[in-house]
């Protein structure tokens, strides 16, 4: 295609993405640079039902006054970026110098909220993703094999768990490990443990999550190498069958090279996906136990009675970071290879 | 069960008939109201009271149990999307905080006609909201349990301790304490009870300093723990709901939860055993302490300031007429404890009457605090889990809300 005709043809998204995308991430990200003005306080009598006290509220002729000068807040810099909540630049230093061993650093850095968020995210993202991928294409090979009259209803049922709206999924499964749930109580009278709960634990918490993020994940990538599949030519397939070649063979030196860039693209497209992890959180209750990035997010938008929107930017800007980071190696060998093609 | 059906049904018809007659129309002319409230029984019936005299103005309200999170961007818009919103002593601190509501003095001057003096929350010398009930958490006990096992009802939380311990001994019930410590909000909430039973103190006098890990802070966290270990091991997923449906399975005989709670507890609805034998009592006193391991907490309306005066004065008029409404408090005596003329406490009130008797504080109603609950509701669950010690927990907190409160602006 012209470059020029390319041109036209994604002038609309690319407009769209910059309106609707674009913007909204710049807009993020100089918000994460600031922070609420210095709240002006004062004392003053308060009277309820159950009877008056001195105490102090927000003294609001002052604060509008500040407010109205600089309606974005009080500059801040990277202070968000690197306050306790966040990279705890500070407190790590402090680790390091107050502690004696490696492991017990590890243990305070860990303990921070980012931290804690980010290992989740990632072990959820190492674990899910491979696995997903696996899954899917062994799935794909095995349907592929099957007779073409049962295959539709097959792949019908195989693609069902992504169709199923995840929140909606996560909270079946939830009710299911419940303690008097099928699951929760059979695993209990299978251990003969009866405070043995999935929920309460940190690890079964984050093996549940795990599970279901590759229940859930899967279908997709089943129905992206499926189609690759059906585009596998037959003559070389034919021929390696003549030549006496395993089925583990073909699919090693046939199969998987022609889907290659196919693999690659789920690849991205899952470890974005699994970066993002959020839904199964709030469906399994399990806050407690397993924190993610976009979780932090949602937390500091929502869960707080006051909006902490510094808060929020800075943690969103890392999460497009961390994405970058993670996409990187795959990115570069994808345009060093089309660089290579031309 | 048919005939008692039957009877619910003649009893609304009646009162779809009959009822809407007996509320006074308040001879609104224009306005619209639109209110923004919390969704539990209770509730429901003020607002439905406050519509039967809404004349000719236009009447919307949104029920919602997540209103916390759509108050203030709702009344942040000019004009607000909401008149008036049902806020409580921990909710209406945002609504202060970023001057979203306005002064009532004029309007309850001009229409307050029978709203009682008590029933005025003043700040600074200006009406900021009118309340209408009061709720806390307290005690629920199973009468048949604890007599056949020989147990006098707990009047402390070490009592609870023993109590439950020896339930479970019983073999009667596994897990025979529950109270909503769900990570978040909630388990936030129970150890500001638990904190404040010790005697605690959030903040350094006068200033926006943490001053939560002391030993009141480490014996709190013991208490909660050893409460969670006689909780069903799920607890941590647990809210008010979820262990109301525990309860009314028979699965607990020991049961710190909210008084607002109560009429859906003692409703027909499920097993009449357990019903009959749900008892309630004060809140209990923890480390022997006078006052109760409680908060006392009020419900009231407050206005948008980002309104028409228009919209305010319909929307007052409407809610005082509900908030000044003895035929409502003699209706729904059973719904809540209302601070209106003429409620007569009935049993289902027990809770917050024993609360109020035995001097319990009101929920912090401070500019800061709710960072405070939101650090705890996330920062003490490691403990629990027994990942962490005490003091650990309560230093995590207290960096936690220092974070906040720096981007906040209070330190």
């Amino acid at each position: 295609m012209p470059n020029k005709t390319f041109f036209w043809f994604f002038l609309p998204t690319g407009l769209a993405m910059i309106l609707f995308i674009g913007l909204p991430i710049i807009s993020t990200g100089i918000q994460s640079f600031y922070a609420q003005h210095d709240q002006v306080v004062k004392e003053v009598k308060k009277c309820d039902p159950f009877g008056c006290t001195v105490s102090i509220v927000v003294d609001q002729e002052k604060t509008s006054k500040i407010r109205e000068e600089k309606p974005l807040g009080k500059f801040n810099g990277f202070g968000t970026y690197v306050d306790r909540n966040h990279l705890a630049i500070e407190e790590i230093g402090k680790f390091w110098n107050e502690t004696n061993s490696f492991g017990e650093f590890v243990d305070q850095v860990t303990n921070l909220p980012f931290y804690k968020a980010l290992i989740f995210t990632l072990t959820y993202c190492l674990f899910v993703t491979p696995n997903v991928l696996l899954l899917g294409f062994i799935i794909a090979l095995s349907l592929n094999a099957v007779t073409r009259r049962i295959r539709g209803p097959l792949i019908f049922g195989t693609i069902l768990p992504m169709i199923v709206t995840p929140l909606v999924g996560s909270l079946v499964l939830f009710w299911m490990i419940d303690a008097e749930g099928i699951i929760g109580a059979n695993l209990q009278m299978l251990m003969d443990d009866p405070y043995l709960s999935l929920k309460s634990s940190k690890t079964l918490t984050w093996i549940t999550i795990i599970i279901y993020g590759i229940w859930h994940h899967s279908p997709f990538a089943f129905v992206v190498f499926y189609a690759a599949l059906q585009t596998v030519p037959q003559e070389p397939v034919e021929a390696a069958i003549i030549d006496g070649a395993s089925r583990w063979q073909r699919v090693r030196h046939i199969v998987l090279p022609h889907i290659y860039p196919v693999v690659t693209f789920v690849a991205l497209i899952s470890l974005m996906d699994n970066f993002r992890v959020f839904e199964p959180i709030i469906g399994f209750s399990a806050e407690g136990s397993a924190q993610s990035l976009s979780w932090l997010i949602y937390d500091n938008l929502v869960n707080e009675e006051v909006i902490l929107f510094g808060s929020a930017a800075a943690t969103s800007m890392m999460t497009i970071v961390g994405i970058a980071i993670l996409l990187a190696p795959v990115l570069i060998r994808t345009w060093k290879e089309f660089r290579t093609a031309r | 069960m048919r005939e008692t059906n039957m009877k619910k049904i003649l009893i609304s018809l009646l009162f779809l008939l009959f009822g809407t007659s007996t509320y006074a129309d308040c001879n609104i002319k224009s306005g619209s109201i639109n209110i923004l409230a919390n969704d539990f029984p209770a509730l429901r019936t003020f607002v439905e009271t406050a519509k039967g005299c809404k004349g000719s103005a236009d009447f919307k309200v949104t029920h919602s149990s997540e209103h916390n999170k759509i108050a203030v961007p709702a009344l942040t818009a000019n004009p607000s999307e909401f008149s008036a919103r049902i806020a409580a002593n921990s909710s209406i601190v945002p609504l202060m905080n970023q001057d979203l509501i306005r002064p009532l003095d004029d309007l309850v001057k001009k229409y307050g006609k029978g709203i009682q003096d008590s029933q005025l929350i003043t700040i600074d010398g200006k009406i900021m909201a009118v309340a209408f009930m009061a709720n806390t958490q307290h005690l629920y006990y199973r009468e048949d349990v604890l007599k056949e096992l020989g147990i006098a009802i707990p009047k402390t939380y070490e009592e609870v301790v023993a109590a439950s311990e020896k339930i479970r001994a019983s073999g009667k019930m596994q897990y025979p304490y529950a109270a909503a410590y769900k990570a978040g909000w909630n388990l936030a909430e129970e150890f500001v009870n638990m904190y404040i039973g010790h005697g605690g103190e959030f903040f350094k006098a006068g200033t926006a300093q943490p001053s939560i890990n002391n030993a009141k802070g480490v014996a709190t966290l013991n208490m909660l723990k050893k409460l969670a270990g006689l909780s069903n091991p799920d607890y941590l997923t647990h809210d008010s709901e979820a262990i109301k449906v525990e309860w009314e399975s028979g699965n607990v005989a020991l049961m710190t939860l909210w008084a607002s709670r109560s009429g859906t507890l003692l409703d027909d609805d499920g097993d009449a055993k357990i019903t009959a034998a749900t008892k309630l009592t004060g809140p209990a006193t923890v480390a022997g302490g006078n006052i109760p391991a409680a908060t006392l907490w009020w419900d009231g309306f407050t206005l948008a300031k980002n309104r028409s005066d228009a919209d305010a004065e319909a929307t007052f008029r409407a809610l005082a007429h509900a908030a000044a409404n003895k035929r409502m408090v003699a209706d729904a005596a059973d719904q809540a404890v209302w601070l209106i003329e003429g409620f007569k406490p009935g049993p289902k009130s027990i809770g917050v009457i024993e609360a109020v008797k035995m001097k319990a504080k009101p929920y912090p109603m401070l500019p800061q605090m709710g960072l405070m609950h939101g650090a705890l509701g996330s920062e003490i669950v490691e403990f629990l889990q027994g990942k962490e010690s005490a003091e650990q927990a309560l230093k995590d907190v207290e960096a936690a809300y220092m974070s906040k409160a720096k981007e906040q602006g209070f330190l």
